[in-house]
């Protein structure tokens, strides 16, 4: 031991106030600096607290707490939704807990309960004949609220996945046709808001399908959604694709796999493992994006917001409901925004 | 001898194989050798599976198009002439007796005045929430970093409702105004500010402003010269910000009368109590709604491109700089700035093109950008078809000039390899 170390650091370089120089006071316009800051957050805060204990009048959120997560769905038939999402959970929950198991079976069984959840859900939700004594149908016409905003994002990123995979794998291709066939739908879905792709599958597509084929408004929202987030999806799956070395390629033919199960066995399960992060933000982005059907007439969480702007009691109480909106899609982004960081630690993407 | 069945081996590797094995035959029973039999050529598999595809696509389309005509529909654009029978309140100057053709140029000319302003006060904000997001002080820090949390993980059109509807809807009315200094006045109609607006002089003044913009070319050009040369500029930049100034100043008190006139607005009362605002220049509400929106926006985003430009940069370039005894400007201006803008421009070009994009919800508060008009011109119209494809081709023109554009900007910055 040297004697230097011996002797202790100067008082005011540990401890709080060595923080507090260091880190808001160290040059003299940092000081000023984090004057300026505190007198803003202080007048930030005081403004929200002092809107959101006294003045703001909640009761327009406590009294349509309903119809913000289901929206017009009958109310009677509130049990399924709620059995639905008891399915997700379990099965998100068994996930969770075989999540390291090297036990293949379980995760294979996981993979198809998932598979299967889709349709089990699908039925709970819209029932089955009209008059059915267990489960009326409930047209997709009045799913609205944050049902309908889970419905759209998630059926639209899992029905994008295996058209953006095609998407991708076309665009790889060494088949000229193929290919540009494939850039041009990517790059013009690319090059256009997702409202203009609403719009073509709103209005437009009617009018391009036979007289007798008609879909409901969800449906047509939902084509759109798929349209657009599959020409995403592609560009994510491209750049998994890309980043598979060579060498998996050649030693895929040296073994004497054939292209299509060159494909399947040894490319795409280590590209589609290096875009599951970009598939999440892709799917929150998404799920933000999703407040857009508003537009074009379908009352998801937004669109209830709206509405219940309108109810005669609550009159013009604005800032109470779209903060309620907004505090609802942060928490649900936040958290997948921190699960795909997780995610991406635990996969080790990047690494080898 | 190791032989494939024809063709170049089919390998996605792109790899050139030597060209004898492109006249490889296979032997067959006995002596007698023939070429491959065609459905097992891979050249005609190739061309009959993009013919196939293609087909597919042609009859998908011909089958939607004979489905169209069925309703008795027709394309045409001849309706574009027609008086266009409804009023635009925003943008250029249109009356109803104007043609359809000149209501989308309004909206179209909205949509791009909005992303311009747009673009420029996002890439300020990001930039400074950016360099605030690494910035030593703790407490600026956690506030960016809020900020960008904030705004990146909710909505743009939650956002959006909520600026126009819970905030610039529910200011003052006009007639009770807030009055920033100037005067602005600030209500619930949108904002009016003064404005410069050119008078008679400007006719003698224009001349002193291009003189300007001529020496400082020369300068500049010269300054190039030198430094291409002799490795230092022989003129200082001063020189070249002075003569800008300078010329246009000194011709400002030469000529004769003012060559501009700030238009200051007023509030005017009319008979009946009526309030009017004249003079000036007005944002209305929602413009100004859409452009916060957008600016707040992108800026979170923007900020996190730009903070990760900055971070990309190895510490080893600031400490050997300051090693070196450049100053901390110097360091930015120098070292760190140039390496940091190759990796922030090209996810900045996808920021202005989101930005572009996002200008489309307009519609949903009211502004009148392209999309909103194109939907008034559709519902007057019914023109369906006509209408989306003008739609998707002006997006898709805006798109591509911005990514012209800053790829010639990053084609520029890029590493110029020895």
């Amino acid at each position: 031991m040297s004697e230097a170390s011996d002797i202790a650091p100067p008082r005011v370089e540990v401890g709080v106030l060595g923080w507090l120089k260091k880190n808001l006071f160290s040059p003299w316009y940092n000081a000023l600096l984090t004057v300026a800051s505190l007198a803003f957050v202080v007048f930030v805060l005081r403004a929200v607290l002092r809107w959101a204990l006294f003045s703001a009048r909640w009761e327009v959120v406590t009294t349509n707490l309903k119809v913000f997560l289901i929206g017009r769905y009958p109310a009677s038939e509130a049990w399924r939704v709620i059995a639905s999402l008891a399915i997700v959970a379990v099965l998100a929950g068994l996930t969770w807990a075989f999540r390291k198991a090297k036990d293949r079976p379980i995760r294979r069984w996981l993979v198809l309960a998932w598979i299967a959840s889709f349709p089990v859900i699908g039925i709970l939700l819209r029932g089955f004949g009209e008059d059915n004594p267990f489960m009326p149908r409930v047209s997709a016409e009045v799913w609205s609220g944050l049902l309908l905003t889970l419905v759209l994002a998630i059926v639209g990123i899992v029905a994008s996945f295996p058209i953006g995979v095609l998407m991708a794998l076309g665009r790889r291709s060494r088949l000229p046709v193929i290919k540009v066939l494939c850039t041009v739908y990517i790059e013009t879905i690319r090059g256009v808001p997702l409202i203009s792709v609403l719009f073509m599958s709103q209005l437009m597509l009617p009018l391009f399908l036979p007289p007798h084929i008609r879909l409901a408004t969800v449906m047509r929202a939902l084509i759109g959604i798929t349209l657009f987030s599959s020409a995403y999806t592609a560009e994510n799956v491209r750049g998994g694709l890309a980043a598979v070395p060579r060498g998996q390629y050649e030693a895929a033919q040296a073994v004497g796999l054939n292209k299509a199960l060159m494909m399947i066995l040894i490319v795409l399960p280590q590209a589609l493992r290096n875009v599951i992060p970009a598939i999440v933000g892709q799917f929150t982005a998404l799920f933000k994006d999703t407040t857009l059907v508003v537009i074009v007439g379908l009352l998801e969480l937004l669109g209830i917001g709206k509405a219940v702007t309108g109810q005669k009691q609550f009159i013009g109480l604005h800032q109470e409901v779209y903060f309620f909106v907004a505090v609802l899609f942060f928490i649900c982004c936040y958290l997948m925004s921190y699960g795909s960081r997780r995610l991406e630690k635990s996969l080790g993407v990047g690494e080898r | 001898m190791f032989c494939r069945l024809a063709g170049r081996p089919d390998d996605p590797s792109g790899l050139p194989f030597p060209d004898s094995w492109k006249d490889c035959t296979v032997k067959r029973s006995g002596s007698e050798t023939s070429k491959v039999p065609f459905w097992r050529d891979i050249r005609v598999l190739r061309a009959v599976a993009q013919f196939v595809f293609l087909m597919g696509v042609v009859a998908l389309i011909l089958w939607a198009i004979s489905n169209y005509r069925q309703r008795g529909m027709i394309f045409s654009y001849s309706f574009l002439d027609e008086a266009a029978s409804f009023d635009l309140a925003e943008g250029i100057e249109f009356e109803p007796t104007d043609t359809y053709a000149r209501a989308f140029l309004v909206g179209v000319l909205n949509t791009i005045r909005v992303a311009v302003v747009g673009i420029v006060l996002a890439t300020l904000l990001g930039l400074f929430t950016g360099i605030a997001r690494l910035s030593g002080n703790w407490l600026l820090s956690k506030i960016a970093i809020v900020y960008i949390e904030i705004i990146r993980n909710t909505p743009l059109l939650v956002q959006l409702f909520f600026l126009y509807f819970a905030v610039i809807l529910k200011l003052p009315r006009l007639s009770s105004a807030v009055v920033l200094p100037g005067p602005a006045f600030v209500s619930n109609r949108g904002i009016v500010a003064p404005w410069p607006r050119l008078a008679e002089a400007f006719r003698l003044w224009w001349p002193f402003l291009l003189l300007a913009l001529a020496a400082a070319i020369v300068l500049i050009v010269i300054r190039r010269r030198t430094r291409a040369r002799i490795g230092r500029p022989s003129i200082r930049g001063f020189w070249v910000l002075a003569c800008l100034i300078l010329i246009p100043l000194a011709g400002w008190f030469i000529v004769p009368g003012r060559p501009l006139r700030l238009d200051i607005p007023e509030l005017i009362e009319k008979s009946g109590g009526v309030i009017k605002v004249e003079g000036g220049v007005t944002l209305s509400s929602e413009f100004t709604a859409l452009l916060l929106g957008l600016v707040i926006y992108t800026g979170a985003y923007i900020a996190e491109v730009v903070r990760s430009g900055l971070q990309s940069v190895a510490k080893g370039q600031t400490e050997a700089a300051r090693a070196q005894g450049f100053t901390n400007g110097q360091i930015m201006r120098l070292i760190v700035l140039p390496q940091a803008l190759r990796v922030i421009i090209p996810p900045l070009i996808s920021q202005y093109l989101n930005l572009t994009k996002n200008s489309s919800l307009a519609i949903a508060i009211g502004f009148l950008d392209l999309y909103a008009v194109s939907q008034t011109m559709l519902n007057q119209s019914g023109r369906v078809v006509e209408v989306f494809f003008m739609i998707m081709g002006s997006y898709l023109t805006i798109s591509l000039s911005i990514s012209l554009v800053m790829n010639i900007v990053n084609k520029r910055m890029q590493i110029v390899e020895r």
